[in-house]
């Protein structure tokens, strides 16, 4: 569950922000495609991004079922814990 | 709701890139004269995105050949091999691939993208994890896709960040696949394929080189960047096509594993296709023999790749990737890249655009491929209109600054 206000949340909205239109507020249920208008391409970068940032893997599998700002957030969460 | 709602975005896209002047993605050759020139809106055109790499479309042994099966075999097989038999010329070429890569066993497949789909579904299944290049052509994508596998990319290229990735993966899955390509389709860029050997050594993995756009290209026999990389005995598996060097249609896996040929009873996309034409394997089995005996093409491509690249270079324009037969010319936006394309194609040159998300770091490219069949004119005068299309693209650059200025 993404909670709003710790670090990893923090962490996630300082890289997302970078891909997102300026006067887009990120909460947890911002949809990244349909708020954010991040598109294949874009949404393959961030994924990198935060993989790298992380020292994380998110199998292409998972991306595809992320819609939210919160399922990202879940994700990268389970992918840390996991390691 | 409609079912086409979903695609407002792309036909909104590309009703504005029509508004430009010709449709880049529908383009009608009308007549096609030789491998490298076809009449298109009723103008002589010289085709240079054909992939056509070693000019054998047209080369008198592979059109008798396939005439000759089509007499002796027929238009089509009408089915699949499980069902229908398989033709004794598909033995013939699977034989011929085989002896040509240096491999146990080959299989063909219909069409390139269905070698892709049907290797990769077929040797991944769910409990394994497929390591791919960012880069790759979406027939690897697909193919990644419905393996079930774990899919994890690595940056294009990079084979640090393979290497980091794999540590990481070390404990999951039964078995890693690495999935990479000899050169990329798009930049015309290779593959630094004996780093990623050495890495696949150290893990234990297996490695997929998919060799479409460089067989008949690379290597001292034309077997490839694996062959050109000396790591031929490192590749698991190869995957290749018949049309781009090979003149046709249709693609092929091959590989050494004692096991291989069980993917005949567990690759869905070999089971359950119509089996290749008789002409296209045929005028195969020909373009084999070309390549085999005709060292001389492999040269002519090369210093018209050469050619093209200097002049483009010398016009100014910037290319994407060290010199190889596809030469990526990147244009600053989409709406340049769209205008110079319509110019080009006015003036009698015809080459690919590629927008993205179809290129790579979203970039907007004028992406040509050169063919051994290109006569030295041919490469001067596509040069000169390339750099007549550049003025003309400077000017009205200008004409827009000018006009944004004033706005």
């Amino acid at each position: 569950m993404a909670v709003e206000g710790d670090a990893l949340y923090r962490d996630l909205c300082t890289i997302v922000e970078k891909y997102a239109p300026a006067q887009v507020e990120l909460t947890p249920t911002t949809e990244l495609s349909g708020d954010l208008n991040i598109d294949s391409v874009a949404a393959m970068d961030l994924i990198m991004e935060i993989e790298d940032k992380f020292g994380i893997d998110i199998p292409m599998n998972l991306v595809s079922d992320l819609r939210s700002f919160q399922d990202l957030v879940d994700v990268v969460r389970q992918q840390i814990e996991g390691r | 709701m409609d079912l086409f709602d979903k695609y407002a975005l792309v036909a909104g896209r590309h009703g504005k890139v029509l508004q430009a002047g010709a449709d880049p993605f529908g383009v009608c050759l009308d007549k096609v004269l030789s491998g490298t020139e076809a009449r298109i809106n009723g103008r002589d055109t010289i085709l240079v995105g054909t992939n056509n790499y070693l000019g054998l479309t047209f080369d008198p042994d592979c059109v008798a050949s396939a005439v000759a099966a089509i007499r002796q075999h027929g238009t089509g097989t009408t089915g699949s091999r499980i069902a229908n038999g398989t033709y004794g010329i598909h033995r013939e070429l699977e034989a011929e691939i085989a002896r040509f890569l240096d491999r146990r066993s080959a299989m063909i497949f219909p069409t390139g993208y269905q070698a892709n789909l049907g290797m990769l579904a077929g040797l991944a299944g769910p409990r394994d994890v497929i390591l791919m290049d960012a880069d790759s052509h979406s027939s690897i994508y697909d193919g990644c896709r419905l393996s079930g596998a774990t899919v994890v990319r690595f940056r294009h290229n990079d084979p640090d960040d393979l290497d980091r990735r794999l540590g990481r993966l070390q404990d999951q899955g039964d078995c890693k696949l690495i999935v990479v390509e000899g050169i990329y389709s798009m930049l015309g860029d290779r593959a630094p394929l004996a780093e990623f050997a050495e890495i696949k050594r150290r893990y234990g993995a297996y490695l997929l080189v998919d060799e479409a756009h460089s067989l008949g290209v690379l290597g001292a026999h034309g077997r490839g960047a694996a062959e050109e990389q000396g790591i031929e005995e490192d590749v698991d598996c190869v995957v290749g096509t018949f049309s781009k060097s090979l003149g046709a249609v249709g693609g092929f896996g091959a590989s050494n594993h004692p096991n291989f040929d069980v993917l005949r009873f567990c690759s869905r996309a070999y089971m359950y296709t119509a089996s290749s034409c008789p002409s296209s394997v045929a005028s195969v089995l020909s373009a084999f023999r070309q390549m085999a005996h005709r060292p001389e093409l492999r040269q002519h491509l090369w210093d018209n790749a050469e050619a093209l690249y200097q002049g483009l270079t010398a016009a100014g324009f910037d290319i994407c990737a060290p010199m190889s037969p596809i030469i990526a010319v990147r244009l600053p936006d989409e709406r340049s890249a769209v205008w110079a394309w319509n110019r080009l194609l006015e003036n009698g040159v015809y080459v690919n655009l590629a927008l993205p998300p179809g290129t790579p770091n979203a970039v907007c490219l004028l992406r040509c491929s050169v063919s051994a069949a290109h006569t030295p004119a041919q490469i001067d005068e596509v040069c000169r209109r390339f750099a007549k299309v550049a003025a003309e693209l400077s000017g009205e650059r200008s004409a827009e600054a000018i006009r944004v200025h004033r706005a």
